[in-house]
């Protein structure tokens, strides 16, 4: 937790991209969702909320995408937000079967309004990020489970974004492409600079993502734990194994355990 | 090395009893789909013929094959012109059903409000049997041809509008909170979106409402009654029969169900063009 303190005071020289205050959800008069949750996410942060299912992780990320507004608290991006600072990726990759690899990712622009010719050159480099420029012209039914996800994730990087929202988007895939994917993130995130918010109930991922750790606990969801991990990038197979990384998953763990416990 | 190369070899030649028989089947399956229904024609045609001959029925009660194949060669011209009009008619109700059911189902998909009000009537014009309110619309409408019109629209356009409804309304929802995250307005998502989405359920009323527009445009003419121009397949059916013409009934006949089936292959041909690169209905599959 010394640890934790000092990295926060190093996080407050960075600029705040977004601030949840105080936010509280509740569904059907009495079903509190989630409960007085607060968080600052700074710029090139990777924050995890990690906890079990009913606490509330995935309410905050759609409070924080806009699809739903608080009960009370409130959610403020500093400097407003503007079109395409937001991206988002689901646990499935939805992606529209009808339509190819680049239409899919030219989607957040095509809202936007812009021709496919004008942003081909965005569409090609980040298909090129996720190294999938082979495939512009297939359709997802002709891609396996791990190629989708990256469709997914150019689409939200298509735009380059402030904050990406990931709501635990590896969870339906196998451990082997699990790993990739996670190595494959931190590259992407290095590469373009960006800001994650990532939703997972898994300890080991989360610990080898991000460098701040949300831990949330159900009935009422609610922010009980927040770590920080405390370990440079870029992060590989080494810091996989070491004694550092086996350290942090213990302490998540724990905390992890501290919210499933207060009420198992 | 030198060992495992002839092993693998061998691998690649082993095609086991099951893969053989798996592979016979697809073959007789290929043949059979063609073959089979060729025969029953053939059998069909060939007994239907013989009976005919052995228990000596006239021709104004059951004409032989051969003589309803003469007459619809003979015949052509009268049965041409009434194939054209049934065609015409079909075809119009067809285009009709589209734009109608496709252009309701959007704005019932737009507002909710609308479908409240309005869905129930599409239900109980459904329901209610053509053959019961063509009557109706004749005494009403005036023209012939906008009457066989609107009779078979009324039959053809629920499918449409049905199927066209639950496709709008069956989008991803993950793909719908995508669009709103992206602040898309409610013309893209419904360009975008739910249109593509519900072409596979269009498609599939479609297939549907095009022999119901035959049917209904058969129908409409048999309660239109009166001949003169414009008159169908349907009408020529209703004259050759007064005049104990069958081989001409037979003739005119086999043309309606020759046009339903040419409907059918040929607006499945459309949705496996439209679908082939995507849906999985058109897609195909290895074993």
């Amino acid at each position: 937790m010394q640890q934790g303190a000092a990295a926060g005071v190093a996080a407050q020289t960075q600029s705040r991209i977004l601030s949840v205050a105080n936010v509280t959800k509740v569904f059907n008069g009495d079903l509190v969702a989630l409960s007085g949750m607060s968080l600052d996410v700074n710029r090139g942060d990777f924050v995890s909320l990690l906890g079990p299912s009913g606490c509330g992780k995935s309410t905050a990320l759609r409070l924080i995408s806009g699809l739903m507004h608080p009960t009370s608290g409130a959610i403020r991006w500093d400097g407003g937000k503007g079109q395409g600072d937001l991206g988002v990726v689901f646990q499935e990759p939805t992606l529209m079967p009808w339509a190819t690899v680049a239409q899919n990712v030219w989607l957040p622009f095509r809202l936007r309004g812009k021709t496919y010719n004008a942003v081909k050159d965005e569409v090609l480099e980040t298909l090129r990020l996720v190294g999938l420029e082979k495939f512009l012209n297939a359709y997802p039914r002709e891609l396996s489970g791990g190629m989708k996800m990256r469709v997914a994730i150019a689409r939200a990087l298509v735009t380059r974004p402030r904050l990406i929202l990931m709501d635990e988007p590896f969870a339906a895939l196998d451990e082997i492409t699990r790993h990739k994917l996670n190595n494959d993130l931190l590259d992407l995130k290095a590469k373009i600079g960006c800001t994650i918010i990532f939703v997972t109930h898994s300890v080991f991922e989360s610990v080898f993502l991000s460098n701040r750790i949300v831990v949330m606990a159900a009935r009422p969801g609610r922010v009980i734990h927040e770590l920080t991990v405390d370990q440079g990038y870029p992060r590989d197979e080494e810091y996989r194994t070491s004694p550092e990384y086996a350290a942090y998953c213990r302490s998540a763990s724990a905390a992890l355990h501290d919210a499933i416990g207060e009420h198992a | 090395m030198t060992l495992a190369e002839p092993a693998e070899q061998a691998v690649t030649q082993i095609v086991d009893a099951e893969e053989l028989r798996r592979a016979r089947a697809r073959r007789r399956e290929k043949i059979g789909k063609w073959v089979l229904p060729t025969i029953v024609v053939i059998l069909t045609l060939y007994f239907w013929d013989r009976i005919c001959v052995w228990n000596e029925i006239p021709h104004y009660i059951l004409p032989r094959p051969g003589l309803v194949f003469q007459t619809l060669i003979n015949d052509w011209p009268i049965l041409f012109d009434a194939l054209l009009v049934t065609l015409q008619i079909t075809l119009m109700a067809l285009t009709v059903a589209v734009l109608g059911g496709v252009g309701l189902a959007v704005l019932f998909t737009q507002s909710k409000f609308i479908e409240m009000s309005f869905f129930p009537y599409a239900v109980i014009l459904q329901v209610t049997p053509i053959v019961s309110i063509a009557p109706l619309i004749f005494i009403y409408v005036d023209s012939k041809i906008a009457g066989l019109l609107l009779c078979a629209w009324i039959v053809a356009f629920f499918p449409i509008l049905s199927n066209t409804t639950l496709g709008l309304n069956s989008a991803d929802h993950n793909l719908r909170d995508l669009f709103k995250i992206y602040g898309a307005t409610r013309w893209q998502r419904l360009r975008f979106l739910q249109l593509p989405s519900a072409l596979p359920y269009f498609l599939g009323g479609l297939r549907i409402a095009g022999g119901l527009a035959l049917i209904g445009s058969v129908v409409a003419e048999y309660v239109a009654g009166t001949g003169g121009i414009g008159s169908g397949l349907a009408f020529t059916i209703l004259e050759a029969g007064y005049r104990l013409n069958i081989p001409r009934m037979f003739a005119a006949l086999f043309l309606i169900a020759a046009t339903g089936v040419a409907i059918f292959a040929g607006l499945s041909f459309l949705s496996h063009m439209l679908l082939r690169k995507w849906h999985e209905s058109a897609l195909k599959r290895e074993t």
